[in-house]
């Protein structure tokens, strides 16, 4: 090797962290592109939860008293995409960003330019999306599932929407490459793709899932496109298109995308529930298998959110009985979960409280799941806030609530310290008992036949709205707790490295926090840590 | 490589970039929507952001080319780029699976159903009635008024006969680089790419054509729809597989690559492998059956 | 009106009373197929129950009994092929035993065949036009103008003073108890969907695709539903109202309808 190559290969970023704002916007360093991913996330939540208040408070008492209808729909709309796209998957890119390198023993992402541009790519997508607010018609109102002929009706900001919907699309796809390159191609020698940990397990997974239906998703909004500004006819039946076609392409995309906001937080739990069950993950490889089923099945069961379109008797058969099929795996993991608590020596810390309320809340959004794959049951269900019901339970004390986990179980590593475990608990009580006042009340409008995306109601929801609001508001102000634990996080004690009790994993045999660089020659497995 | 560097990962510094490359995309959709929207400066607007962009992809690349040339990257960097690389190209094969589907659906479900199969009796009688459901088709609403399917025995064909060759023109490029044969290396590369630049100039042909003396065009109905946008994009991908081509030729005269190291050829020529194998499938289900 | 929904909300905190407004359940309608997707939904619904009092349970008790606090030592044990066996075999048993009678449901749901009467109809952004099939009879049919006026943003109105406030319209549909009917539907603009919850039927109206469905209602009665298809700014204000009446004063409508048309 030449003098001056070593030169060049010595001063690569021994040293710390960049100073000033270089630091965050050139970062190449796997750790601040994770925090950037996730203080980007909870902006989002907050903002998306801002658009949920404004769609709750109009809805609290029938009549409209606040926003006029098309403002209202243009709050659902922009509500379902910044929540989806702006505040969970990049909340969870956020996680596999810092967690895996410190998991599987990297010393950073396989691709950390690529990795940077991924997060950039992200505030421009937004900045976009939400600069339509302010547009000549007005933000998008035509639902996050932008179904055409109605989604043709979007004012000035319909390209704005496409555009941007395709940016996220470009950051996902980047941020999956970046995630399966990691995991295939850095790991420490010794650790076979069999002993990873779930949660890089269950990235992997949904790594793949990006990488296939997010062109898909670009596909269709492209179809779109073209449609309103060069005369297509993919969605016209006057020109041997189909409206309905629009809606097999969105939800060939739309299914999986669920589960790409679910299977990182099964990854989560799944990390979460042994260190404070003091015992091993129960069934890890059937873990592994149950999550590539899910994986599978999701391709293949788009069409349940469509058994109103009129397909073929045949089509709906198909897709309601793949759809039941998805409650075999899920319920492994569920049974496996409980399997890892049972004689276990468990404790009570807010990620285990977080982890819990993800089993118990996560299983009735997934029972309501598979009442909606009933077909002729859905015909009854389909478009009504009984749908709402069911993913808000899926999503929110499904997804959200093993961020919020994640978020407290790897706190101390990311900071130093620890956090004031008495305020994460109240943060954990409030969130549980407002998320149920919220959502659970939806069942019941749903199946009084109240329909979803709707400003205003007839008397007779009163009631269940009024509950259903107070609880949005009760769990919107709890969330303010939680950004004063992250505010006061750097005031607790110092933490061990390992933090917790004997946790398993890789990422506690750093110090806390976790040094700018770690792993910079790939470590040993250690029996302690988990792996046999 | 020493040993040294083969144990320690190789980590790059940060850079600017992505940061310019996130500009760019700012400016160019912020553009091209303004654009669509019938505003002025949009174009303009388009346009500075496809500069922006060009000069981060110069820029970036002469970056990671600079690194790779002084021998920063090790064996295992060179399977991280040639993992992602397999992993875009299979992202790009799901984009255009959007389209074949939309072409499927279209062909086997829409256009039957509107000439009264499935449970679509009174979707033909009351709304469509005496459409009957053949393939090409334009609809029953006859968009963009009558028109010639694209015969697949003529241009088409020849094009096809062009991206094989070019297929097989790169293999022997890049067996050569391996041997070390660099003129012959030099000479297939070009024949490729000029390959790849003489379909496009066809394919062109072909729109003119299809515009001027078929009627066939992006609105004639999901015909042209599916047509053109698959062709279309298609044809996009030539153009930047060429492109890429042409630049790997240079870095090939400049002495670039050797028999065990040329990761950036062998992705441009995945890349084109790729490109080839949509055309023979948009040959066979567009032009052909 | 806000006072009016703070009491009854302090009254379900305080007394959880059930007041006739509360409807928790899904409805039985006034078809056989609305009562078996009815059934159905029960079905799947006490399974669900089922299965979760047994998850949550073992997972309950594991929660109380396996404490650190209680100084119990963790065990050891990481798999059981035995048990993994039993809990794949068992949900796919039950899914099996759902899917049976559903699909059964479904294949009737499907076949409009033979119908005694006709109706197209068609979504319109937003407003339902109704035209029954051989016959003269065709009407719009939009928000009563009782609920117009309320639903004004800030109107002043209260709800609660207008009879069906949202769900009632100027042209209800008429049709007659005992028979079969047919529904056809498409849209002009955009995709709306017809649902009448009483009738089990909710299919979407595309521009451009004919949907069918079919309902015999047993009880005669006025029946509303509402467009479930956002379909732009007033998709909350297109409902529908189907008056069932025997099939005498039927007739007598459709002449009465002759006669003014
Ligand atoms: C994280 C997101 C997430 C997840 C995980 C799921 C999970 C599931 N979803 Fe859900 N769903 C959504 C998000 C999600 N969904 C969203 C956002 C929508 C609406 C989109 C829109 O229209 O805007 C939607 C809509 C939706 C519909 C369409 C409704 C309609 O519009 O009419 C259907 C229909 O089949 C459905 C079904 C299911 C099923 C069967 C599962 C299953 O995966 C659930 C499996 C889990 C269990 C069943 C519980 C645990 C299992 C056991 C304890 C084992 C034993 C159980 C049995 C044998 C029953 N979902
Ligand atoms: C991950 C996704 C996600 C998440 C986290 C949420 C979170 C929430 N959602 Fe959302 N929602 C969707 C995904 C999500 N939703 C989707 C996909 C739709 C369908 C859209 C469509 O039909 O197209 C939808 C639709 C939807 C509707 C139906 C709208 C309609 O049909 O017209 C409603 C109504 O209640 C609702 C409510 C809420 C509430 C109250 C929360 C709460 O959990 C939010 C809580 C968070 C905050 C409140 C922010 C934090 C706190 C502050 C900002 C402090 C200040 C607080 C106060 C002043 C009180 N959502
Ligand atoms: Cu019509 Cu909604
Ligand atoms: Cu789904």
């Amino acid at each position: 090797m030449t003098a001056a190559v070593a030169d060049a290969h010595d001063h690569h970023d021994d040293h710390g962290p960049a100073k000033g704002i270089g630091r965050w916007l050139f970062s190449t360093n796997h750790k601040d592109i994770g925090t950037m991913y996730l203080v980007f996330s909870l902006i989002m939540f907050f903002i998306g939860g801002a658009m949920a208040m404004v769609i709750r408070s109009e809805l609290a008492i029938p009549g409209l008293q606040f926003v006029h209808p098309e403002f209202f729909n243009q709050m659902t709309t922009m509500h379902a995409l910044i929540m989806v796209f702006g505040a969970v998957m990049p909340a969870f890119v956020g996680l596999a960003n810092w967690m895996i390198p410190l998991m599987i023993g990297a010393p950073d992402m396989a691709l950390p330019r690529m990795n940077n541009w991924s997060f950039w790519i992200l505030p421009v997508a937004f900045g976009i999306l939400l600069s339509t607010l302010f547009m000549p018609g007005g933000a998008p109102a035509g639902g996050w599932t932008m179904y055409p002929p109605l989604i043709l009706q979007t004012g000035d900001a319909f390209p704005f929407l496409i555009f941007s919907v395709h940016l996220m699309g470009l950051s996902s796809i980047m941020g999956a490459i970046n995630v399966i390159v990691t995991i295939i191609n850095m790991r420490a020698p010794d650790m076979s793709l069999l002993k990873m940990p779930m949660f890089v397990w269950t990235w992997l997974i949904t790594a793949y899932l990006l990488i296939a239906v997010m062109p898909v998703l670009a596909g269709a909004v492209t179809m779109l496109l073209t449609d309103q500004f060069f005369g297509t006819s993919f969605f016209l039946a006057a020109g041997g298109g189909d409206p309905v076609m629009f809606q097999h392409i969105f939800w060939f995309f739309g299914h999986p995308e669920v589960y790409i906001m679910i299977l990182p937080a099964f990854g989560v739990v799944s990390e979460i529930i042994p260190t404070f069950s003091r015992k091993p993950l129960f069934g890890h490889d059937s873990m592994v298998y149950a999550a590539s089923c899910i994986a599978f099945l999701s391709f293949i069961v788009w069409a349940h959110h469509m058994f109103t379109v009129g397909m073929p008797l045949t089509g709906q058969l198909f897709f309601m009985f793949a759809t039941m099929l998805i409650a075999v795996p899920t319920g492994v993991k569920i049974f496996n979960w409980v399997a890892t608590m049972w004689r276990g020596a468990m404790t009570f810390e807010t990620p285990m409280l977080f982890s819990l309320a993800f089993v118990f809340l996560f299983t009735i959004g997934g029972f309501s799941g598979l009442m909606l794959a009933i077909a002729p049951a859905d015909v009854q269900y389909h478009d009504t806030y009984f749908v709402v019901a069911h993913f808000h339970y899926v999503l929110v004390p499904g997804s959200v609530f093993a961020i919020m986990a994640g978020a407290y179980y790897w706190l101390p590593k990311w900071t130093g310290h620890m956090y004031n475990e008495t305020l994460g608990k109240a943060h954990f009580w409030a969130s549980t008992i407002f998320v149920n006042i919220t959502f659970f009340p939806m069942h019941f409008l749903g199946l009084a036949a109240m329909p979803r995306r709707i400003p205003d109601y007839s008397t007779q929801y009163a009631d269940f709205n009024t509950v259903a609001s107070i609880g949005a508001i009760g769990f919107g102000l709890s969330q303010l707790l939680f950004v004063w634990v992250l505010l006061t996080s750097k005031k607790g004690e110092k933490a061990t490295a390992e933090v917790w009790d004997n946790p398993p994993g890789l990422e506690w045999t750093v110090p806390s926090p976790a040094p700018y660089h770690t792993f910079e020659t790939p470590p040993k497995l250690n029996e302690s840590h988990g792996f046999h | 490589m020493t040993t040294h560097t083969d144990e320690r990962y190789y980590v790059p510094h940060g850079s600017h970039w992505p940061a310019v490359g996130s500009l760019g995309l700012l400016f160019m959709m912020v553009g091209v929507s303004n654009w669509l929207n019938g505003a002025g400066a949009g174009f303009y607007i388009m346009l500075t952001g496809l500069a922006i962009i060009v000069f981060m992809i110069t820029g970036w690349f002469a970056a990671v080319i600079g690194e790779s040339e002084g021998g920063l990257y090790n064996a295992q960097v060179d399977k991280s780029f040639r993992q992602g690389m397999f992993w875009f190209i299979f992202s790009e094969v799901m984009f255009f699976a959007a389209f074949f589907g939309a072409l499927f659906y279209a062909r086997n479900m829409a256009i039957p159903w509107l000439g009264g199969e499935s449970n679509n009796f009174f979707t033909n009688l009351l709304l469509w009635e005496g459409y009957e459901s053949t393939w090409p088709s334009n609809g029953p609403g006859n968009m963009g008024g009558d028109y010639e399917a694209m015969p697949p025995f003529g241009l088409p064909l020849i094009n096809t006969a062009l991206l094989l060759t070019s297929s097989i023109t790169l293999t022997i490029a890049h067996h050569a680089l391996i041997a070390g044969k660099r003129a012959q290396v030099t000479a297939f590369l070009a024949m490729t790419f000029l390959l790849g630049f003489i379909f496009i100039f066809l394919q062109g042909f072909e729109y003119v054509e299809a515009y001027q003396h078929l009627n066939l065009k992006l609105t004639s109905g999901i015909y042209g729809s599916t047509f053109f946008m698959l062709t279309g994009f298609h044809g996009l991908h030539v153009t930047i597989g060429a492109i890429m081509l042409t630049i790997i030729w240079f870095r090939v005269l400049k002495g670039h690559f050797s028999a065990e190291k040329h990761f950036a050829f062998e992705a441009v020529a995945w890349y084109w492998h790729f490109v080839d194998v949509v055309w023979i499938a948009l040959y066979v289900f567009v032009y052909w059956m | 009106m806000i006072r009016k929904s703070f009491l009854s909300l302090s009254g379900l905190l305080l007394a959880g009373t059930a007041s006739a407004d509360w409807a928790l359940n899904m409805p039985k309608g006034v078809t056989d197929l609305s009562l078996e997707t009815y059934n159905l939904h029960m079905m799947v619904f006490w399974w669900c129950v089922g299965i979760g009092a047994v998850v949550f349970g073992v997972m309950i008790y594991s929660l109380i009994k396996h404490r650190k606090s209680k100084g119990v030592e963790p065990a050891k044990f990481s798999h059981s092929t035995t048990a993994e066996i039993v809990w794949t075999t068992i949900p796919v048993v039950i899914l099996v035993l759902m899917a049976v009678p559903t699909a059964e449901t479904m294949v009737r749901m499907e076949d409009s065949r033979n119908p005694d009467l006709t109706i197209v109809v068609t979504g319109y952004q937003w407003k339902w036009h109704y035209k029954y099939q051989d016959s003269d009879i065709e009407f719009y049919s939009s928000l009563a103008r009782s609920s117009l006026e309320a639903r004004r943003k800030q109107s002043g109105v209260d709800p609660f003073s207008v009879d069906n406030y949202l769900l009632d319209v100027d042209n209800p549909v008429v049709v007659p108890s005992g028979s079969k009917i047919r529904l056809l539907f498409t849209a002009s603009d955009v995709i709306h969907s017809w649902w009448m919850p009483d009738f089990a039927i909710k299919k979407d109206a595309i521009p451009g695709i004919v949907n069918e469905a079919w309902f015999r209602p047993n009880e005669v009665g006025t029946y509303r539903g509402q467009c479930a298809e956002l379909c732009g700014k007033d998709h909350g204000y297109m409902p529908i109202v189907v008056e069932v009446v025997e099939p005498e004063a039927f007739a007598a409508w459709v002449d009465s309808r002759n006669v003014e048309q």
